[in-house]
């Protein structure tokens, strides 16, 4: 934190006299006017992408998974339960997604932080979208030189077939995508039946036009341009990251002034850089990371890949791009990761978030009990002098089993309590049946109006069941 | 006027629209093409949805709209919806005794929500939203003073015949001094502190053909004729002893302006079978009920 400031102004300094600035006065905003068309180049960080995308395939089998007889991941709307790997979760447990939520959001700050936009480049499921689709493209429409010239063709015969197919392609995509989306809340062999048959609920239509659509619209023409416009993510990537945060970064110093490759000895005035554009061509948003960091990368390394493959043909030192942050390209002693505050604030909040799950999920219990103490009246003078008051009583049982339970109330001497279901009674499994509860005691016992009662549900078969409920005991002031 | 502008910034720039201000030029980029398509995407939008829905406001209405949709059809629609999810329960409730419905807790739920409406138009006007009537004037259905009798089947009678309780004026049957002096006993009797003489006067006096030798009302000793039970602590007309003195001299329904009015309609010209039953279970419901 209290590194001189000198030394931060002399990188500045340097970066601002240095070609790159002077020559580059090119502010190119892309709105998506014409498509990009990035080659494909073999390398460390193309394997990476793959094996990261490849999570997506727990996706799409995801709505077969079986787990003790379950469904492993199938959000129940209709019956507002949630099956996660054998533990419902009800709407009323639904804190834990907001926790959930609170954690994947910091998860995200933190990487970003730590390592810029690790989750665009890698697991994005739109830019892994994207990623198939161009790849289809490839195989259907060759070369990105080739791809940009049957765009700027004419409609003939040929680029309509090949249009067709590709949309034919990008459509099935869209579709599988979209039924296996909509299978997370469905039976998914019911979905398919109702599809095939025609007769699916007109959520499930919507849901499948939808997603298509979306799919197909987003990931085949707007592509980046989600990236850019629509991503609430990249719009606040500046406040994430700050000068230690690895990036793919052009090595300024070391590559200009850029200069054209030539046999024989390098020039010793010549940077490393040979102007080749490689990084530029492969680039999925179109953007030229040697004009330095821009709101367009999405840090997939595809640009690392281009030049290292290029530097290792031209027998040059290879990293010329590379994931470096800002303070160690200007030769700084960067701190480890665990000394920075933003990664020990982040994990912390990503620790407590955690452990607020995992103590939900380990916590869910068996019954949801509420109870409303009756308004109108709120209490009755009963014939022989004393006060009735009226509660409803709600319990949900969200164990898959019908349980017996006593219901009890304590607090004040003398309560009597006639429960319109007995004493002991069977709760439904999955089931809420609302009924009435009679509180009634002596006139005498109200030195105040308003007493404190509690409620008391307790298994009779499963012990651990023992849930109170605070309410309270309304009467005249004696 | 370019003076700081390179000669190929009209290329990486494109053309201006020959507005400038102190060097600052104004460009004719054009927008994004995903902004134009939101645009158009939008007006499109906008003139189906002139023809589908009723939309430009007329003289005598709006236009219909292709669709013929209106708010009162999709409300008419939602009604229909929700009776169709009730049919299967209401003709349970049918083929149920009202007794059968108070033992099937599920039933029993569905009764007392589904006759909120009916209660609160039928019901509500006298005897209070939640039941609770109005002290000395209509009953309170939530205590456990039953002047007929508060098992389920007496409720529906009550509910469906209605009730008009008789009780004679007494200021020109006994002299004032009897009528002071049965008012004491009265009062006296719910606070358990009655003397014999009030007892002898009470018996005297007659008032035991309805109220009963023990003096607990017309459904303590099934008679039917419903005379409240004068020994608790819950007052019918209100139990201070000018309104006990009042209820005697000029009885109830009788023919004077200070007479006491109670009158229940009969529900049974307005209202359904199955209507009363569900309404017979609520009202038991809200104090207990009576077995
Ligand atoms: S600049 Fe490099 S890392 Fe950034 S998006 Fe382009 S190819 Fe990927
Ligand atoms: S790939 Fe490397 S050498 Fe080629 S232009 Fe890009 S930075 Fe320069």
């Amino acid at each position: 934190m209290s590194k001189p400031v000198e030394e931060d102004q002399n990188f500045e300094e340097e970066l601002l006299n240095s070609d790159l600035y002077t020559e580059e006065g090119h502010w190119h905003v892309n709105a998506g006017g014409n498509t990009i068309h990035a080659s494909r180049i073999p390398g460390f960080f193309r394997n990476l992408r793959w094996y990261a995308q490849s999570i997506y395939f727990f996706f799409f089998i995801g709505p077969y998974l079986q787990w003790n007889g379950q469904r492993s991941i199938y959000f129940d709307i209709p019956h507002r339960q949630f099956h996660l790997f054998g533990i419902t979760v009800w709407p009323q447990d639904i804190w834990m997604l907001a926790v959930l939520l609170i954690m994947l959001a910091i998860s995200l700050v933190a990487v970003t932080a730590i390592a810029g936009r690790v989750f665009c480049g890698y697991f994005c499921f739109h830019m892994v979208w994207v990623d198939w689709f161009t790849l289809v493209e490839k195989y259907l429409e060759g070369t990105p030189s080739k791809r940009r010239k049957l765009d700027a063709e004419s409609w003939g015969l040929r680029k309509i077939t090949l249009r067709l197919i590709k949309y034919v392609i990008w459509l099935s995509i869209g579709l599988f995508t979209a039924f296996t989306i909509t299978a997370y809340f469905m039976d998914t062999k019911e979905l398919l039946n109702g599809y095939l048959h025609l007769n699916a609920p007109p959520a499930a239509w919507g849901s499948l036009l939808i997603n298509t659509i979306g799919v197909f619209v987003f990931t085949g023409f707007m592509r980046e341009q989600v990236c850019f416009w629509l991503c609430p993510y990249a719009r606040i990537q500046s406040v994430m990251i700050d000068r230690d945060t690895v990036w793919p970064t052009y090595d300024a110093k070391r590559g200009e002034p850029r200069t054209k490759y030539a046999r024989g000895p390098k020039d010793s005035k010549a940077g490393d850089c040979i102007n080749c554009n490689l990084c530029f061509n492969v680039c999925p948003t179109g953007v030229d990371i040697r004009n330095g960091m821009q709101e367009g990368c999405i840090t997939c390394g595809m640009c690392i890949d281009a030049c290292d493959t290029v530097m290792g043909k031209i027998k040059r030192p290879k990293g010329l791009i590379r994931y470096v942050s800002r303070n160690e390209l200007s030769g700084k002693i960067v701190p480890g990761i665990y000394k920075r505050p933003r990664v020990i604030i982040y994990t912390t909040i990503i620790l407590l978030a955690l452990s607020g799950i995992v103590y939900g999920l380990n916590h869910i219990a068996p019954l949801e009990f509420t109870i409303l103490h009756d308004r109108m009246p709120v209490y009755t003078e009963m014939s022989d002098g004393s006060i009735q008051n009226k509660y409803t009583i709600k319990i949900l049982n969200k164990t898959p089993k019908d349980l017996l339970v006593s219901l009890n109330a304590e607090g004040v001497d003398g309560l009597k309590v006639i429960s319109e279901q007995g004493e002991a009674f069977v709760l439904p499994a999955g089931k809420m049946i609302p009924f009435h509860v009679f509180l009634r005691v002596n006139q005498d016992v109200f030195k105040t109006s308003n007493l404190p009662v509690k409620f008391r549900v307790k298994g009779l078969e499963n012990k651990e069941i023992d849930i109170s409920y605070k309410s309270m005991l309304i009467g005249p002031k004696s | 006027m370019d003076n700081n502008m390179k000669p190929d910034d009209k290329e990486k720039y494109g053309s201006d629209t020959g507005h400038e201000w102190d060097g600052i030029r104004e460009l004719k980029n054009p927008p994004p093409r995903w902004w134009m398509i939101s645009l158009h995407a939008s007006w499109i939008f906008v003139v189906v949805y002139l023809f589908l829905y009723p939309s430009i406001p007329l003289l005598h209405g709006s236009t219909k709209g292709l669709l013929g949709w209106t708010m009162i059809k999709e409300y008419k629609e939602a009604l229909t919806e929700n009776d169709k999810i009730k049919a299967p329960f209401l003709s349970k409730i049918s083929g149920m005794s009202a007794r059968e419905i108070l033992a099937d807790a599920g039933m029993r739920n569905f009764a007392e929500q589904s006759t909120k409406t009916t209660f609160g138009d039928s019901c509500s006007a006298c005897h209070g939203g939640g039941g609770q009537g109005k002290k000395g004037v209509y009953p309170n259905l939530t205590d456990d003073e039953w002047i007929y009798g508060g098992d389920i089947d007496t409720i529906i009678e009550t509910i469906t015949y209605g009730r008009q309780p008789a009780m004679p004026a007494h200021k020109d049957i006994l002299d004032d001094a009897s009528v002071n002096k049965l008012a004491d006993f009265v009062i006296a009797l719910s606070q358990g502190s009655a003397t014999p003489e009030g007892w002898n006067l009470f018996k005297r006096s007659n008032c035991v053909a309805c109220h009963g030798n023990d003096a607990r009302g017309g459904n303590f000793n099934k008679n039917g004729s419903g005379a409240a039970n004068l020994t608790d602590k819950i007052w019918r007309f209100g139990g201070n002893r000018d309104e006990v003195l009042q209820t005697i001299r000029f009885g109830v329904n009788q023919d004077f302006p200070e007479s006491r009015k109670a009158v229940m309609p009969a529900w049974g010209e307005r209202l359904s079978a199955d209507q009363i039953k569900m309404l017979a279970v609520k009202v038991y419901s809200l104090g207990g009920g009576q077995k």
